[in-house]
């Protein structure tokens, strides 16, 4: 049996890399679309972990929730993405600058 | 389970808005698309005040719970929903010459605000984890849509992909503390929770990482210094009818959200995040009263001047006692009321291809239209805190809480800082009255949002005899959540 703590650096691990692929990435924005997926994915890795360790099955009713609302969050993430790519032609991080922020 | 025992009728505003938006979307199919985004705007209203209506009739005295302890109604609530729709009702009626003329006046867009009213008044009856995050997300993804709706300007696509990825990365971290907590205390409800770490060590390295992670994403949420960066591009680039949206009923929203998860969930960790609240305060009292001064666009300064409220919001939240928290009840509250006349004054200054978003836009106003100019200064002297105004006593209800915590230093900080954001608000009142103008001629308004936006500034001024008697309604909400 996989114990609790390995479950957990995954997820921790996973988490962190996603937040270090928002922040590092310079290039396009499709990649960080896919960290933001990831971090979802990243804390469902931890409430199924903690769902089977305690033995409680409202963790994994959670993350049938943040699948879904995941599912919603790409739809409009990739949405935002098109009308951006049409009103400036362009996908890149560093590009994104009209507004100084 | 039979239905009785879920308690259907107290989500009953919640229901109403819901199908509603169900049915308006269906409705926006008939017609052109001048007539049904017509239709669909008059029923939203509808639909709002309604709920407004539902909310306050609802108004109890002890918290009854619903849904099997997911959704928990008490005073506080029904004050907040009455206060969220009266407010985006009276947004959506200031916008409606400015959507029309930049091609927003469509039925979806009414139909995404109702929904994210509805996420918002989900989040607000939270009472379980589950319930809290999504609420959070239907506001959430309702308000990026709303920014990304006026798909031919630049700014507002571009800052609704930086709302999009901002919101998504602190729902992520708020969404790691709660699983956090859930591994901790083996609940998701908060009553639970709060029973199971009231025997915990409060030491405990992961419990503190929950509980950082937590304020972490909170801050994002409300946008406090150092988690502020989205909120000058979102206020500035999204068009200023979603603008208006986004500074007004949300903030009473994230009332709710930190009172649910920090009081109702972590009140026995106060002394944790108390000390991140006091940091997040101050930077945010500082930073955004003094980059305000620095900024030319009207949208741009209101947007500082959000952060340094909400830093003076969590003045009131970090006392973390029944006085701290109504004290930031009404705050919010008043500051919602200030935000949403100072958004719909720029509606109606706005026209076809004039955003009226520059401060040097408002130069001479007096010369044009003396009544908008009186409504401004009646805003900007409420906004500064100067004392007969509403805003004053916001402002004193929370250093009260401050000095009765003897954190005193801080209050005199609080103090300083206020009087460094009075300038900026004084600014607008000497464009307003002592500058040439450079704008064209007069506005034409429409009466109907003339009355309301009368009504909506005049009531910072309405309110000042029974001022004793609303801080006293805010006890008596939040005693109501125990």
């Amino acid at each position: 049996m996989i114990p609790l703590s390995h479950a957990l650096i995954l997820g921790a691990v996973l988490f962190s890399i996603s937040v270090v692929g928002i922040f590092l990435n310079r290039k396009n924005l499709v990649i960080l679309l896919m960290a933001i997926e990831l971090l979802l994915l990243a804390v469902n890795i931890n409430f199924i972990a903690f769902s089977y360790h305690l033995g409680d099955v409202a963790g994994q009713i959670f993350v049938f929730f943040i699948l879904t609302v995941a599912a919603a969050e790409s739809a409009i993430g990739l949405a935002i993405l098109i009308v951006l790519f049409r009103a400036r032609r362009t996908i890149n991080v560093d590009d994104i600058d009209m507004l100084k922020g | 389970m039979n239905v009785a025992s879920l308690s259907v009728n107290l989500a009953i505003p919640e229901i109403l808005i819901a199908t509603m938006a169900c049915l308006i979307l269906v409705a926006g199919l008939f017609g052109s698309p001048e007539r049904s985004g017509l239709l669909c705007y008059r029923l939203s209203i509808a639909v709002l005040l309604t709920a407004a209506v539902l909310a306050i009739l609802g108004i109890t005295s002890d918290s009854q719970l619903a849904f099997n302890g997911l959704f928990v109604d008490d005073p506080l609530a029904e004050l907040l929903k009455f206060g969220i729709c009266m407010l985006s009702a009276a947004v959506f009626i200031y916008g409606r010459q400015y959507n029309l003329d930049r091609n927003l006046f469509h039925s979806e867009y009414y139909v995404l605000g109702l929904l994210a009213v509805c996420g918002m008044m989900v989040m607000i009856s939270a009472n379980h984890l589950l319930a809290l995050y999504l609420g959070l997300e239907l506001m959430s993804l309702c308000l990026y849509s709303m920014i990304a709706f006026y798909r031919e300007d630049k700014l507002a696509v571009e800052s609704a992909m930086k709302y999009f990825v901002l919101g998504a990365l602190a729902s992520s971290i708020l969404l790691y503390g709660i699983s956090l907590l859930y591994g901790l205390t083996g609940s998701l409800h908060l009553p639970e929770i709060r029973d199971a770490i009231a025997g915990m060590d409060h030491s405990n390295p992961a419990l503190l990482l929950g509980v950082v992670l937590i304020v972490t994403g909170l801050g994002f949420k409300l946008g406090v210094v150092p988690f502020h960066m989205w909120v000058p591009d979102v206020y500035q680039g999204a068009p200023t009818s979603t603008t208006a949206f986004i500074g007004s009923a949300p903030k009473i929203a994230a009332f709710a959200l930190v009172i649910r998860l920090l009081s109702g969930g972590l009140q026995d960790m106060h002394d944790v995040w108390y000390q991140m609240l006091i940091i997040l305060a101050l930077l945010s009292v500082l930073a955004g009263n003094v980059i305000a001064i620095a900024q030319d666009n009207l949208k741009r300064m209101l947007a500082y001047s959000t952060i340094s409220h909400m830093g003076f919001f969590l003045f009131g939240v970090l006392a973390g006692n029944q006085a701290g928290y109504s004290a930031a009840l009404f705050y919010v509250l008043v500051y919602a009321i200030m935000s949403c006349g100072a958004f719909g004054l720029i509606l109606m200054l706005s026209r076809k291809g004039f955003e009226s978003d520059l401060l040097d836009d408002l130069k001479g106003l007096d010369r044009n239209s003396p009544w908008i100019a009186v409504l401004f200064l009646i805003l900007m002297l409420s906004m500064a805190g100067i004392p007969p105004m509403a805003g004053f006593f916001a402002k004193l209800a929370v250093i009260r809480s401050l000095v009765e915590q003897d954190l005193v230093w801080v209050a005199v900080f609080a103090v300083l800082l206020a009087v460094v954001g009075a300038y900026y608000y004084l600014r607008i009142i000497k464009l307003v009255y002592f500058d040439p103008p450079t704008a064209p001629g007069s506005i034409a308004v429409k009466p109907m949002s003339l009355a309301v936006i009368v009504a909506n500034i005049g009531i910072l001024v309405v309110m000042l005899p029974w001022i004793g008697a609303l801080i006293e309604l805010c006890r008596h909400a939040i005693r109501g959540i125990g």
